[in-house]
């Protein structure tokens, strides 16, 4: 089997259109997913009894079922539940509900990454900022929560690149990312195999890269 | 919008044969079972000889198995099936080409490509928590067994590796239940597994949501039962006076 890549040079704007739709995809997934994790772990080390088992339940919810299962189900039920919400047939795309599926399962991950860091916080400072008259909100946001963020950077980062090799799942509702545009760009040329190696490559280099540069800043960030 | 609630959906016939929804339930488990544990066979034995091979002296052994972790860790796990599932097929010698595509059923093939991709892939990360597990015993332990005249291969097989995989069962037991998890991606490629008969069941019947909250429950049950299961190894293979061995 002789591989010809001189096909792949043409395709490269197209290619590059899928590129830019997987990074969308996971910028807009990390800061949802970040966010509701950060609530998630917030309500999980809260007294309320009730809140914090909500979260556990949530969080352990997610982390039993494959993300493919999440996607598949969301992309048939999102537009079912916005129209019952809205009222009306709001046709939503796949983005948008892959999106919602990506954001609720990561924030899962999230957040016990989130909850280690805030419990990795020594006591004394949140009994300090208490001390010092400052409400729960403030003692979070400006003591507890940038020293955490602060620790937790490389874990978030790392969880973020195994994100990245995840999105390429979306290929089970047809969203043309990176790894399904490569797919038809190459059915198409009638050369899956030169394309497929491609996206493969191009995932590892800059998976790869991320990864390195990610225990650089361990190393820099470490006590 | 009217949406059709029926709990009863899976004792329902499909139409196709004399089949009740609950049967592709239960066949699409068993072949989610099937692919997991048998991935899990590969990934156990080749992650083992790989996380060995990092921790020995010399250069070569650990270079190559850092290169095997690093490539199968960086490429996303759909992208290393479809190698697989389409393009080794081609690379393979002619008879044995025919056989895979024509000798052997869709499913026989989906299922084949499924078990290298999953026992391949895991085998990294099952390499990586076994390094963890030898690095994290005192360096004494390797010192006095080869001051007692063991041979390298006797200081792991008597002295380093009982101990280690004794340390990592309980990561051990995460990437267990990833690659029942992981397994899902055998859908796409047409394999019938639990996920691929819950959106055909989905199709079928309409009945989306109870089809996915059954599929959940399933996963989430098993997911207990396997947990609950390296629970009890954890606990029937500790050392006593050891690592919480005393409890």
């Amino acid at each position: 089997m002789a591989l010809d890549f001189s096909q792949i040079i043409p395709a490269l704007p197209g290619l590059a259109d899928g590129m830019l739709l997987t990074l969308k995809l996971l910028v807009m997934a990390v800061l949802g997913g970040v966010v509701l994790g950060t609530l998630l772990a917030l309500a999980r080390l809260s007294d309320n009894v009730l809140l914090s088992r909500l979260a556990k339940w949530y969080v352990n919810y997610f982390r039993s079922i494959p993300l493919l299962l999440v996607i598949s189900w969301f992309y048939l039920v999102v537009p079912m539940v916005l129209s019952w919400i809205t009222g009306d047939l709001t046709p939503v795309g796949a983005f948008t509900s892959c999106l919602v599926a990506f954001v609720m399962f990561e924030a899962a991950y999230f957040s016990e990454i989130v909850r280690a860091g805030i419990q990795s916080i020594s006591r004394g400072q949140i009994n300090a900022a208490y001390a010092l008259g400052m409400s729960y909100g403030q003692a979070m946001r400006l003591v507890i929560l940038p020293q955490a963020f602060r620790k937790m950077m490389p874990l978030l980062l790392q969880q973020s690149i195994i994100l990245f090799q995840d999105t390429s799942l979306v290929y089970a509702v047809g969203l043309m990312d990176f790894l399904n545009t490569a797919r038809s760009k190459g059915d198409v040329v009638g050369l899956p195999h030169e394309f497929l190696l491609f996206a493969g490559a191009v995932y590892f280099v800059i998976s790869f890269g991320a990864s390195q540069w990610v225990k650089r800043l361990q190393k820099r960030f470490a006590v | 919008m009217n949406y059709h609630w029926d709990w009863g959906i899976f004792f329902k016939s499909t139409g196709v044969g004399s089949e009740i929804y609950l049967n592709w339930f239960v066949s699409g488990l068993g072949w989610t079972i099937a692919v997991a544990l048998a991935g899990w066979i590969i990934a156990l034995a080749l992650g083992s000889v790989l996380g060995v091979m990092r921790t020995l002296p010399g250069k070569l052994l650990p270079t190559i198995a850092t290169t095997y972790v690093e490539l199968f860790r960086n490429v996303p796990l759909l992208v290393q099936l479809f190698i697989w599932y389409f393009l080794v097929p081609d690379l393979l010698p002619t008879p044995l080409e025919m056989w895979f595509k024509q000798g052997i059923s869709p499913a026989t093939s989906a299922y084949l490509s499924v078990v290298v991709c999953l026992g391949l892939f895991t085998a990294a990360r099952v390499c990586e928590q076994v390094r963890t597990g030898i690095q994290a015993l005192p360096r004494g332990q390797n010192n006095a067994a080869l001051a007692m005249g063991f041979s390298t291969a006797q200081t792991y097989r008597f002295v380093l590796l009982p101990q280690a995989f004794r340390i990592i069962i309980p990561p051990l037991t995460s990437e267990f239940l990833n690659i029942f998890k992981n397994s899902s991606v055998a859908s796409l490629i047409g394999l019938m597994e639990l996920l691929a008969q819950t959106k055909q069941t989905a199709e079928f019947s309409a009945n989306i949501f109870e089809a996915f909250t059954l599929a959940t429950l399933i996963y989430f049950v098993l997911n207990m039962s396997l947990m609950g299961f390296m629970a009890w190894v954890e606990k029937r293979v500790r050392i006593p006076g050891m690592m919480g061995g005393s409890k």
